[in-house]
């Protein structure tokens, strides 16, 4: 038993649980100094994490534990957006009535519950990680109780979060009771020596294992609660949705899929090419429509998803590789796109409409360009890192003659370039109407100026990222 | 001196001057403003001096890349940062970087609002451009070739007219599917070769050619890409809208090297790498340069638009470029490179200019105008000549590429050099009427009785231009000096690809080519 493998987990735990108690004995509204405090817990446990790294993959508590170089790729990412979401929310929770210090602390809970999800090692990790990270989601969703779009929002996302997290149970029971084990290792060997056709239930309970995982990735057939929540919830609650939950998500999917069920390739091969294809297309179509930029940026997410899901499809390690490529390019040009959105406030009003932004090119240089940038980036147009996200993925489908998922995306793409010019085009073609406030602070600037710069700058250091990505990507291999 | 690294210089000069000395600029809008375009057109100017070593350092006899600079970039796809330029490249480089000061100067006093962001727009496109036919990786090719999108649309759709930003979003869109596709096929390619390094791929398909199934969908999806750049009928409607709403700078560029992209494409890519799929598509490349050569250069003659019909032409005499490269000879080959580089320059010149007199009277209607011989005879003169360059007359830079292309052409099928042969009458018909409605007749519109010459800042732009078509004409072996080694390696590759699949029976001696004669001997 070794828990120091753990230990930064336990240390987020305790340190959560500790903030909660400072902020109930504080005087006064301690809110912003616990938002700090949280921000400096989660930087010690990315140290803690990237610390002594321990060689290759180990296990811990009876094997439902892993550590590998995967899960620590994806939990830096997720501290990072996680982090930099508390941040930039500072300055909107005390702004728009939510002066309350749980909220921080809530936040610290759902990335410890991410972290858990991506060191699961057995189906019983796995939701107990994704409920812990979903309770604490379901409650910063309806944060702004005051308000009934925030409170419908938050409602919304619990009941149709339970009924996933239902089906994901009831699926990972049928998984259990034909393979005998809930251990990813002892589930991969089960599959593995099974010979001749696979049992129908046991299919059943792939396909309810995958409907619960795709709705917490928001794919395309489950993705029906992402633009009513997104619209609804606090803007920084909304940027922490897009952002590091998704990450977690999609690498929990990612393990489930080529660790238990490598040998079932065949069988799910053909679910998540169908949910990746639909998340593109309804990505790419339903936007166009959308005037207002947090509905706009939920069905974004919901494209992006199912472009991330093409690297997954082929099951193989260049896959895997793009995919965690894709995702840091995605938490950073959604950080950044989320924090030009809570700069839209209009004399003291937080304004959602695409329109709103007109003329900023005038009005706001930097800001537009960074959102420009980010655009241009969504939209994957080289040499801005979105491109290469989706260069790294297609490029996994290719190679195992998964063309015509190449193709799609491609197209949606290109449909989906036009919903994200049209915003470049509001900022740089149209007459300003009105200009925004000034920026509540440095660390907002900072944070969209350092993503912009990721975003713009990536094809230099290209080269080790995807080492890192490859290293962790490895792992999930072994050889 | 020879050690310098100097297309990675010559192409990050402008972005990198544009970042240092125009970004920076602070103060009055009228000062900013002014030392913008002053910056923008130093830089331009260092940067096409500079590209003037590749011009006098270029072994003419060499047929491979000269001036090759490799670095390590993602090692875990084997993607290199590799530079180089060939016979074929080597005037394009010096084409953008000779129009790009020209374009600052014409936009001195057209542009007036928001003159920083567009001069580090159009420094920002010139690296793109010149990367794109520097770059000899495909994934850098690549991030050049589709980068030209973000500053093209901003300049069309910030400073472009009434319809713009429908143009912009067109531009955007058609070229972007285009080059999609042709991303897939880099794939495919890529995991047949791997690697990325596009001499490497050439030899190795050279050598290993794919199957002729295969081919045919790698060369449908390049020809996506291409067809939309260059751009060939039926997936030309873009390109009036986007030059009639551009700023004259805009459309020069767009005229003047963005098209030629696609025409290097093909000689870059579709023929050395796909020569059977090239072998059997030829039929498909002809008809749809016949269709473009004359019912574009039809509807030329029906615009009322003076951009407009100089924008039909374009496609026109792009038809005139496609039939030539798939010729593929090396009359055909040479003719349509030579081709490109006098339309790069005369397409520009004449969009310049309709820029003149719209900048004084703020129409582009053929109808304004009428007798401006009285009025502005420098004008009369600079527009003839371009003009007659643009109708092939011997003696410009027009009439040799269109010359050899009918040359090589006839050696294959004398069907197609007939039929791409009406397009010199029906463009001298056109030029001809538009020159007689603008220049010649009595001076009667009241608007026009006070119309100024050209200033001393458009003699500045259009005397070198004039120099070059003449030259071009005059002494066109120069260019084809430069061309000759890389183009005869090209022709020989494909040759011996084409010779071996006939052999092995991949395709019939007679195939798709039954009415066609192959070379004479």
């Amino acid at each position: 038993m070794n828990y120091m493998l753990a230990l930064p987990e336990i240390f987020l735990a305790v340190a959560g649980l500790a903030l909660l108690m400072l902020g109930v004995f504080l005087r006064g509204n301690s809110t912003e100094r616990i938002a700090w405090l949280a921000v400096l817990a989660l930087i010690v446990t990315g140290v803690l994490l990237l610390w002594a790294p321990p060689a290759g993959t180990r296990m811990a508590f009876q094997g439902l534990y892993v550590v590998d170089q995967f899960a620590r790729f994806l939990k830096f990412l997720v501290l990072v957006g996680s982090a930099l979401t508390i941040i930039m929310s500072i300055d909107y929770i005390a702004r728009e009535n939510m002066r309350r210090f749980e909220f921080p602390i809530l936040l610290l809970f759902a990335t410890l519950g991410m972290m858990m999800m991506l060191s699961a090692n057995d189906l019983i990790a796995l939701y107990v990680g994704l409920e812990l990270q979903s309770l604490a989601l379901y409650v910063v969703a309806a944060f702004q109780r005051d308000s009934e779009r925030s409170t419908e929002a938050g409602l919304k996302y619990f009941v149709l979060g339970a009924l996933s997290s239902g089906m994901l149970l009831y699926g990972a029971s049928m998984v259990y009771g034909f393979a005998g084990t809930t251990s990813f290792a002892g589930l991969a060997t089960a599959f593995a020596g099974t010979p001749g056709p696979i049992a129908v239930g046991l299919i059943v309970g792939l396909v309810f294992v995958i409907a619960g995982l795709a709705f917490k990735v928001s794919a395309v057939p489950f993705h029906m609660w992402t633009p009513d929540v997104y619209e609804g919830a606090p803007t920084p609650v909304t940027a922490f949705f897009a952002a590091a939950p998704k990450l977690a998500a999609i690498g929990l999917f990612m393990r489930v899929m080529v660790g238990p069920f490598r040998e079932l390739h065949g069988e799910w091969l053909q679910i998540i090419w169908f949910i990746a294809v639909a998340s593109m297309i309804l990505g790419a179509v339903a936007a166009v429509a959308q005037t207002n930029i947090k509905r706009l940026m939920a069905y974004s997410s919901i494209g992006n998803m199912g472009y991330a899901l093409v690297g997954l499809a082929p099951g193989t390690l260049e896959g895997i590789r793009g995919v965690l490529v894709y995702v840091a390019i995605y938490l950073f040009m959604t950080l950044g796109t989320f924090g030009c959105i809570l700069l839209m406030r209009q004399k003291g009003k937080l304004v959602e409409g695409i329109y709103d932004l007109a003329g900023l090119s005038r009005t706001n240089p930097p800001m537009a360009a960074a959102l420009a940038i980010f655009m241009f980036s969504l939209a994957g147009v080289p040499p801005l890192a979105g491109f290469f996200g989706k260069f790294y993925v297609f490029y996994a489908a290719v190679q195992v003659n998964l063309i015509w998922l190449a193709v799609i995306g491609f197209v949606t793409s290109v449909v989906s370039a036009f919903y994200y010019l049209r915003i470049v085009k509001v900022m740089y073609f149209d007459e300003p109407v009105g200009s925004f406030d000034r920026s509540p602070g440095w660390s907002m600037n900072a944070i969209i100026a350092g993503s912009g710069l990721l975003v713009l700058l990536f094809l230099v250091f290209a080269g080790p990222v995807l080492d890192a990505a490859q290293a962790a990507a490895a792992s999930l291999f072994p050889s | 001196m020879s050690d310098l690294p100097h297309l990675t210089i010559v192409t990050f000069l402008p972005l990198l001057g544009a970042v240092l000395f125009i970004l920076p600029l602070r103060g009055a809008p009228e000062k900013v403003a002014r030392n913008a375009r002053w910056a923008a057109l130093w830089i331009s100017l260092l940067t096409f001096v500079w590209s003037l070593i590749l011009w006098f350092g270029f072994s003419r006899k060499e047929a491979g890349f000269q001036f090759e600079e490799k670095i390590q970039w993602m090692s875990q796809f084997h993607v290199f940062y590799h530079m180089g330029v060939d016979g074929i490249s080597m005037m394009f480089v010096l084409l953008s970087t000779l129009l790009t000061p020209l374009c600052i100067l014409a936009s001195w006093e057209a542009i007036q609002v928001r003159v920083k962001e567009y001069m580090i727009a159009f420094l920002v496109l010139e690296t793109l451009m010149i990367g794109t036919f520097c770059a000899l990786d495909f994934v850098a090719f690549y991030m050049f070739f589709e980068g030209v999108l973000i500053p093209m649309f901003l300049i069309i759709g910030v400073w472009g007219g009434p319809r713009r930003i429908y143009s912009a979003f067109k531009f955007f869109l058609y070229t972007f599917l285009g080059s999609v596709l042709m991303l897939v096929a880099v794939l495919a390619i890529y995991f047949n070769a791997g690697t990325t390094d596009i001499p490497a791929i050439t030899q190795y398909l050279a050598q290993h050619p794919l199957p002729a199934g295969t081919q045919s969908w790698l060369w449908l999806a390049f020809l996506a890409s291409f067809a939309v750049k260059v751009p060939m009928w039926p997936v030309h409607t873009w390109l009036p809208d986007a030059h009639v709403e551009a700023p004259t700078a805009g459309s020069v560029i767009l005229a003047g090297v963005l098209l030629k992209i696609g025409g290097y494409g093909f000689l870059r890519f579709s023929l050395p790498m796909l020569p059977i799929a090239s072998v059997q598509f030829t039929p498909l490349i002809f008809t749809l340069s016949i269709v473009a050569v004359i019912y574009t250069s039809l509807v030329a003659l029906a615009q009322q638009d003076m951009k407009k019909l100089i924008a039909y032409s374009s496609v026109a005499h792009m038809g005139f470029v496609t039939a030539g490269i798939f010729a593929p000879n090396l009359q055909g080959i040479e003719g349509a490179i030579f081709q490109m580089l006098s339309h790069g320059i005369v397409s520009a010149a004449l969009f310049l200019i309709v820029g003149v007199v719209y900048d004084r009277m703020h129409s582009r209607d053929i109808a304004t105008y009428g007798g401006l011989v009285h009025r502005m005879p420098f004008y009369a003169g600079v527009f003839m000549v371009f003009m007659l360059a643009s109708v092939g007359l011997p003696g410009t830079s027009g009439f040799p590429g269109e010359f050899l292309v009918m040359t090589g052409l006839f050696q294959i099928n004398t069907w197609v050099a007939a039929f791409i042969c009406t397009g010199i009458i029906l463009g001298a018909a056109y030029m001809l009427w538009l020159y007689r409605r603008v220049i010649f007749g009595e001076l009667t519109k009241d608007s026009l009785k006070n119309i100024l010459d050209l200033n001393r800042r458009e003699v500045a732009v259009f005397a070198p231009l004039v120099a070059t078509v003449l030259w071009m004409g005059i002494y066109p072996s120069s260019f084809f000096a430069v061309m000759e080694p890389s183009v005869a390696q090209l022709i020989k590759q494909y040759e011996g690809v084409r010779a071996a699949a006939i052999q092995n029976g991949t395709l019939s001696a007679d195939g798709p080519f039954a009415l066609l004669s192959w070379n004479a001997e």
